[in-house]
């Protein structure tokens, strides 16, 4: 408490300092120059919750609210310390905010400092600042992985830009949990003197979108996508380059075409026009590294509006027809690299894949499909050459995916059969009718999933089962 | 002079409003903040005021990786082939550029520069001074520094002396070093005092570093803040002082890895510029 005030004034001491260096040589204010106010309270968590200051786990997530606790017993400076007690891996995890009713100017502060240790080694999987619900969190800061020891260690969060950073109510934030069998659980985490401080120390700014790649899209006049990877890198005193996640506020981007793609302050890139656009970013007046290139050839035709009578279709995916069952298109196989992404194409959902070496659409119900005779889809490419193998799989009487993990052949009571899907020309629909051949012959009446292989890039819709 | 006068003051100005911690108190005169340094009779001085390229009536260059002066590495495993290129060294806007780059050259993972006044400017005692811009990340190390006449290769080092004015450390970017080497204090046993700054880095902004050397002592500086006296009661038992025998020459380099500082990594930024804005010198007239 003592050396906070203490800080404090001198940090207005050094302001007078500096009107009087100014007065004494007799250099007149140029008409622009305006004092910010002097700056308000830094502190978070000194020997105590500061003005304002309380605590909000993340119940609704499965944080646990009795984790928390001030400790008198283990403490870095002074009286008390914050203590998190991490449960072990499946009892949940530890994660709260400290948000204060009384909203804070951090402009003339340049991090958020603490000093941290736990009772083992450990990895706090999330921390930082700036969640704050009214804002949609606008201002958020983390630092992923952040490494604490056994010893009582001082922590610097720097600000990406803290000019921005002038009615803030999140000061301090964290997540951690044992997010796997084997990793750290059971263990205790201390926070102490937690403050807001202006270290002047914080320098070498090095902002990155897209991690720092450069990307390139092809994309549709109508599609939307958003700037992934915003991260703000300062060189610390310490010689560390601390890299955390910021908040898309924090940047300024920009098009380089506006008639062929907008970008607003979310970093969300709308494709207006035909042509190609450079999305680019700056963080504090620094040119971000990274950067999205979007080509549009222009909007994404509809696929051909399917004709089969309702009667006679059990559709998986498509706008024309009720779902025979809800589908989970994104199963994450072990070893995919697939994105898939459910979009909008003026009010048609279509399903997009891109980089596919195999994934799956898996059914949450069977489908019986002894009465029917084909499987319909429709497949859109842009690039030559195109071909995606599909197999249908039915998964038999026991309901469960059996599959030889050496082959990636049905074992046990599955059976499929398998196409590849050829002959696609680029930047047209083609639609496809799949007689259920093969195996499916006989047993057809336990569908339950559709493997997708290569490609490995493709757009489907109209995904449906069906008799003539 | 007068110019020069100017000079100094408008330099002194824009320190005062950097540096606001001293007390300076609504004075803008130089006496209260030249405490530090009392020597005031210019004899020596390059501005870096002209375009292009390096007055070589001052300043040689060294060139290689040492292995032709018989000192691979330069004495500590350094990584660098320092060459002459522009793309290395050159003069801008009133500016020294030593840029430190990454490439294969002959050899080497890294090139950059060095320069040095032997026999084209050798001073004993003095105010020696430089203000400069540094690098940062691991593996920089500048160094502004000094080493005593050899008189032809008849004494070696450290026999000859050596005063780092100014060494940094890249990955240390609040901190630079001060140090002498000497028969039985040479190496990493040097005499050596670290210096530093208080909320503020080396790479950042322009600081002044300087000593003022006379007979039985050397005074170190950075900006206003005298920080360390090296005199002859520092040498340990069986060493000797030898700086107040012969006149040293001024070196200015930028070297990449070594000993003193360790390799760079995957984070060290390349290609990276060491600023130097002035090199100038003064002798004591109290003293002649």
């Amino acid at each position: 408490m003592k050396n906070n005030k203490y800080i404090n004034v001198l940090y207005i001491l050094l302001l007078s300092f500096g009107i009087t260096v100014f007065s004494g040589c007799e250099r007149s204010f140029s008409d622009d120059v305006e004092f910010a106010t002097f700056p308000a309270n830094g502190d978070v968590f000194i020997d105590n919750f500061s003005a304002g200051l309380d605590f909000f786990p993340f119940v609704d997530a499965g944080a646990d609210p009795e984790a928390f606790s001030v400790v008198t017993d283990e403490v870095f400076s002074g009286s008390s310390a914050m203590r998190f007690d991490v449960p072990s891996f499946g009892n949940g995890f530890v994660g709260a905010t400290f948000n204060t009713t009384a909203n804070r100017d951090l402009s003339g502060f340049d991090a958020l400092t603490f000093y941290a240790r736990a009772s083992q080694a450990a990895s706090i999987d999330a921390i930082g600042f700036g969640i704050d619900g009214s804002t949609n969190n606008r201002f958020q800061v983390t630092v992923n992985n952040l490494d604490v020891s056994t010893r009582w260690e001082k922590y610097v969060i720097p600000i990406p830009d803290p000019t921005m950073l002038v009615n803030e109510s999140g000061l301090f934030w964290l997540a951690e949990g044992a997010s796997f069998e084997g990793d750290e659980g059971g263990y205790a985490l201390f926070f102490d003197e937690i403050k807001f401080e202006r270290l002047g120390t914080i320098a070498q700014p090095n902002p990155a979108i897209f991690s720092g790649q450069d990307v390139t899209e092809q994309v549709f006049t109508g599609s939307s996508l958003v700037i992934s990877g915003l991260t703000q890198t300062f060189n610390l005193a310490s010689g560390i380059n601390q890299t955390a996640t910021a908040a898309p506020a924090y940047f300024d981007f920009s098009s380089s075409d506006n008639s062929v793609a907008i970008v607003n302050e979310l970093g969300e890139v709308s494709v207006i026009g035909v042509g190609t656009a450079t999305i680019s970013a700056l963080l504090g007046g620094v040119a971000a590294q990274g950067s999205l290139a979007v080509t549009s050839g222009g909007g994404l035709p509809f696929a051909p509006t399917p004709t089969i009578p309702e009667a006679n279709v059990s559709s998986i995916f498509s706008n024309a027809y009720p779902d025979a069952t809800a589908i989970n298109f994104a199963p994450g196989f072990g070893g995919s690299t697939t994105e898939t992404t459910l979009t909008s194409n003026n009010g048609d959902e279509i399903l997009s894949y891109t980089n596919n070496n195999f994934t799956g659409i898996i059914f949450d119900n069977t489908v019986d499909a002894s009465g029917l005779t084909f499987l319909h889809v429709d497949v859109f490419v842009q690039d030559a050459g195109t071909q995606v193998g599909l197999q249908i799989r039915d998964i038999g009487a026991n309901q469960m995916i059996e599959t030889d993990v050496n082959n990636g052949f049905p074992i046990g009571d599955d059976v499929d059969f398998r196409i590849d899907l050829t002959g696609l020309t680029v930047g047209q629909w083609t639609s496809i009718d799949i007689p259920l051949g093969g195996d499916l012959t006989t047993q057809r009446n336990n569908l339950g999933a559709l493997i997708l292989v290569g490609g490995p890039n493709f757009i489907l819709d109209n995904i449906y089962f069906f008799t003539e | 002079m007068k110019n020069m006068n100017r000079k100094i003051i408008s330099a002194l100005v824009l320190k005062a409003i950097i540096i606001v911690a001293i007390g300076v108190m609504g004075s803008c005169s130089t006496d209260e903040t030249q405490t530090v340094a009392t020597f005031n009779n210019l004899i020596f001085e390059d501005e870096f005021d002209i375009d292009g390229e390096l007055n070589t009536a001052i300043w040689n260059f060294d060139i290689g990786d040492g292995t032709a002066q018989g000192i691979p590495g330069w004495g500590n495993n350094e990584l660098q082939y320092y060459t002459d290129r522009p793309s290395n060294i050159t003069v801008e806007n009133g500016f020294l550029l030593i840029t430190a780059m990454r490439e294969d050259f002959n050899g080497s993972q890294f090139t950059s520069a060095r320069i040095q006044t032997e026999g084209k400017f050798e001073q004993r005692f003095g105010r020696f001074e430089a203000r400069m811009r540094l690098p940062f990340g691991q593996g920089m190390w500048p160094a502004f520094w000094m080493l005593g006449d050899d008189e032809d290769g008849a004494i070696i080092w450290p026999q000859r002396g050596e005063i780092d004015i100014m060494e940094y450390r890249g990955q240390n970017p609040t901190e630079v070093l001060g140090s002498v080497h000497g028969p039985g204090f040479a190496g990493a046993e040097s005499i050596t005092k670290s210096f530093f700054l208080e909320e503020d880095r080396f790479d950042t902004g322009f600081h002044v570093f300087g000593i003022e050397w006379g007979p039985n002592f050397i005074n170190y500086y950075v900006d206003d803040v005298l920080y360390n006296q090296i005199t002859p009661d520092d040498v340990p038992e069986g060493g000797e002082w030898v700086f107040n025998e012969r006149p040293f020459h001024i070196l200015l380099n930028l070297a990449v890895g070594g000993d003193f500082v360790g390799s760079p990594n995957d984070e060290t930024v390349f290609p990276q510029t060491m600023l130097v804005d002035y090199v100038r010198v003064y002798e004591n007239t109290n003293a002649n």
